[in-house]
């Protein structure tokens, strides 16, 4: 066969299919290994599925896009280890779909926020952060104080991620629509803060 | 990861390396084949407009060719083909890891010299005072703010009253160990009357402000009941467990009858979190003591 590209720019079938062998061959090799590593794809020690309401908190932190400006992923280096704690694990990601590493900071990283502030603090800041940072410029979010979180929306969430592999019991699921029945998007998104990161101990001995 | 998928991404590499110098020296030639003219592509638009097959500049293909020499010795040197790492052995956590042992030990002489000193002399040591609030600044304003007088809900740290203590231990363990404080809702047990009582009481006896003598009465006995266990029968609070003390204008929550009722309503809670693991004891000192200069001015 001639292979000159007359054959290939005539053949738009043949172009699509060759096109489409190109672009994926950095992800047949760099991406799907990954999905069948240990290292990335178990839990790291101690790490535990959300809960319904942490769960129904992350929806929150997706929904407001808090992404859009915050990280969820401490690099390995001293510079960020010492101001935020010790780096990310890909053990630690597992339960989030999808992860919220991000790749911009507007604002601090947050994937080692937990328990770093109170769960008081954390109410006045998202109500007004600049009633206790003046210099910040973050939004206020004063409507989550007052919005309810929907009970039915997180219990299918739940069951979605039951089906799709995380250790949930089918208590947990069933329970999941009662334990976050009367609690606001702020309740919720402050419970699923307070436990981002904290799977791994903080220590200053790496 | 297992030695199959190793494996195949070593046989990916290398194929793709192959396919990429191959596809560079095929399209270098300049001749194709089936073509009327020297360096013509064969392809004619708009009866006589004639694509050319040019070669590429010398220089630039040489560029290309350096590319893959590139990637040959860098997989080499690195980790690339599956689990073989490389003549150098680097990892991004080993150096990572030698990066901090430098910085940890850079830390550790650096705080050695205020190492024995007691805090009540650091706090009159300029150098420690800088570190001290320079750490402060970055951990601990974001609560008590930047002049350290707190807010609602935040402790003022520049006065003299201190719900655990201020002695330099004290601060050292709420700082090392965190505090939690926890006024329990009273709504249930008071009842709206008995709230309105209780405030009556502390504004009357300890504030001057004058009350109803019955409401007062009815107070005095109630808050001897209920809450005399933690703000003690004197109302001056208990350091152990962080009950403040009323008999002063000093509040966490707020000064006003509202604020105080709500409190007595709702409960409140308070929570210093546990600095362990953050910042290293020595430098939980020099916060400590950047902290008790704020209150022991010379």
């Amino acid at each position: 066969m001639k292979l000159n590209h007359e054959v290939v720019e005539k053949n738009v079938g043949l172009m699509g299919i060759l096109i489409a062998v190109v672009v994926s061959v950095a992800g047949l090799f760099e991406i799907v290994p990954l999905m069948f590593d240990a290292k990335a794809v178990k839990p790291v020690p101690g790490l535990k599925p959300y809960t319904a309401l942490q769960q129904a908190g992350r929806d929150v932190y997706v929904s407001e896009g808090c992404y859009v400006c915050h990280s969820q992923q401490v690099r390995p280096f001293v510079s960020e280890v010492l101001r935020y704690g010790p780096y990310s694990r890909a053990g630690e990601s597992v339960y989030d779909r999808p992860f919220q590493w991000g790749s911009k900071r507007t604002g601090p990283d947050l994937a080692r926020v937990g328990g770093l502030y109170s769960d008081e603090w954390h109410e006045v800041h998202l109500m007004d952060p600049r009633a206790v940072v003046p210099e910040s410029n973050m939004p206020a979010f004063p409507w989550l104080a007052e919005e309810m979180v929907d009970p039915v929306q997180t219990q299918k969430s739940l069951k979605t991620l039951q089906w799709m592999g995380h250790p949930y019991t089918d208590e947990e699921v069933a329970n999941a629509a009662k334990e976050v029945e009367g609690k606001t998007k702020l309740e919720a998104l402050i419970a699923y803060l307070q436990v981002l990161g904290t799977a791994v101990p903080r220590s200053l001995s790496q | 990861m297992s030695n199959s998928w190793s494996i195949y991404i070593i046989i990916g590499v290398i194929v793709q390396i192959i396919a990429y110098a191959w596809l560079l020296l095929a399209t270098s030639k300049t001749e194709v084949e089936g073509a009327d003219h020297e360096n013509d592509t064969g392809h004619v638009w708009d009866e006589d407009l004639r694509e050319l097959n040019n070669p590429l500049p010398k220089w630039w293909l040489n560029l290309f060719i350096l590319t893959i020499v590139f990637s040959l010795l860098y997989l080499v040197l690195y980790p690339g083909l599956g689990n073989i790492k490389g003549v150098l052995g680097w990892t991004q956590e080993k150096q990572f890891k030698e990066e901090y042992a430098l910085v940890h030990e850079a830390r550790k002489e650096f705080f050695s010299q205020f190492a024995g000193k007691p805090i009540p002399d650091l706090a009159k040591d300029p150098k420690a005072l800088k570190v001290g609030g320079n750490i402060f600044a970055n951990r601990c304003a974001v609560c008590h703010g930047s002049d350290a007088q707190g807010a609602i809900g935040f402790p003022n740290l520049t006065d003299e009253e201190w719900l655990y203590g201020g002695e330099p231990q004290d601060i050292v363990t709420s700082i090392t160990n965190g505090r939690h404080g926890v006024m329990p809702p009273f709504a249930q047990v008071l009842g709206e009357e008995g709230i309105k009582q209780v405030a009556t009481f502390v504004r009357a006896t300890w504030h001057g402000k004058p009350g109803d003598p019955e409401a007062v009465a009815a107070g005095k006995q109630k808050f001897q009941n209920f809450c005399a266990a933690c703000h003690g029968v004197d109302g001056k609070g208990n350091k152990v467990i962080g009950a403040p003390d009323l008999t002063n204008e000093i509040w966490l929550h707020g000064t006003s009858d509202a604020i105080i009722e709500t409190v007595l309503h709702e409960g409140a809670s308070g929570t210093m979190p546990a600095h362990q693991g953050v910042l290293e004891p020595e430098a939980i000192r020099l916060v400590a003591a950047y902290v008790y200069s704020l209150s022991h001015k010379q």
